[in-house]
């Protein structure tokens, strides 16, 4: 398991290693480059799903998700490495406002594309709301012909 | 009175967002840097005056202590939720067979308030695989990459996706 201490020895080899190439960091600093990577690593994740998964819908599940979680990891890792200084406070609020606008925009794009009439994945198993607003489940029916293409 | 609240409000954001910058954080401003202050007066109070009208409708609730409370609790579960979420989404897009069985499910919800339906959405929208469409009264409509069973169990889907926050939810805003 880890625990504090062998995090701490984590963060003082990094600062070790980082003033041999030069860098003088704090442990502080080098938490807070850690959380920048978790946050970069969620963004590509993010990114990956917006590829591979099959509709509109679930891409954007993917995109709303490991974005916000991974853009809030790099605010959040700035405000460590930063401090409470302006440019943290204003990370801070950046984070705040990520939280509070991304999922309002998946609704709207969502709602929007259902409307429009995108079709959900043939793999879909129910789809309550177009069976109650548009008059019959939006779930395309037969294989994409230029898949191969 | 929201006016006025909205107001202070809007002028204590931009206080924050135009603090001093460098190396430590500076409270006070240079005598010289009264413009950013009017500025932002008089935006605050055009802000009030044009949307004063769209805020909430108990500003009051705002000095409410336990509201806070119950908030500062919340956070840490919401964050804890959103991480699950995530490693969940991730699990799926890197599996190789991208293993997702989607579907848009119907939930009912008790809360009254429309911040606190809101409130709900997003957090749900931000949560393990599932994302607000459209809210209907009480009704929410969630698109949810892992239906269990066939998703038209309304109790069910319920009890799965919105009861672990409307708990929290209910004591922040009503």
């Amino acid at each position: 398991m880890i625990d504090s201490t062998s995090l701490t020895a984590i963060a003082d080899t990094a600062t070790q290693v980082a003033a041999i190439a030069g860098m003088n960091l704090s442990t502080l600093d080098i938490i807070g480059y850690i959380v920048i990577a978790v946050g970069v690593l969620f963004d590509l994740l993010g990114a990956i799903g917006l590829v591979r998964l099959p509709d509109v819908y679930n891409r954007l599940q993917s995109a709303t998700k490991s974005v916000t979680l991974g853009t809030l990891g790099i605010m959040i890792g700035i405000l460590i490495v930063e401090g409470f200084t302006s440019i943290g406070i204003k990370a801070i609020i950046c984070g705040v406002f990520l939280l509070l606008t991304a999922p309002v925009s998946a609704h709207a794009l969502s709602r929007g594309s259902l409307r429009f009439g995108a079709k959900m994945w043939k793999g879909t198993v129910i789809d309550s709301y177009g069976k109650d607003k548009l008059g019959g489940p939006q779930i395309e029916t037969k294989e994409k012909k230029d898949e191969v293409a | 009175m929201r006016r006025i609240i909205l107001c202070v409000l809007t002028y204590g954001f931009w206080l924050i967002l135009t603090l001093p910058g460098g190396d430590r954080l500076v409270w006070i401003r240079h005598v010289t840097d009264w413009p950013i202050y009017i500025v932002g007066a008089v935006v605050a109070i055009l802000a009030a005056v044009f949307f004063g009208g769209e805020f909430t409708h108990q500003p009051l609730s705002f000095l409410n202590p336990r509201r806070w409370l119950w908030a500062i609790v919340y956070i840490p579960v919401f964050m804890w939720h959103m991480l699950v979420a995530n490693l969940d989404v991730a699990f799926r897009v890197l599996h190789p067979r991208c293993p997702v069985n989607p579907g848009i499910v119907k939930i009912h919800t008790d809360l009254k308030t429309d911040v606190a339906k809101a409130f709900l959405a997003n957090s749900i929208t931000l949560t393990p695989g599932t994302m607000t469409v459209d809210v209907d009264g009480d009704t929410l409509y969630i698109h949810w990459i892992d239906v269990v069973k066939d998703g038209t169990d309304i109790e069910a889907n319920t009890k799965a996706i919105a009861a672990k926050f409307e708990k929290y939810l209910r004591r922040i805003f009503e």
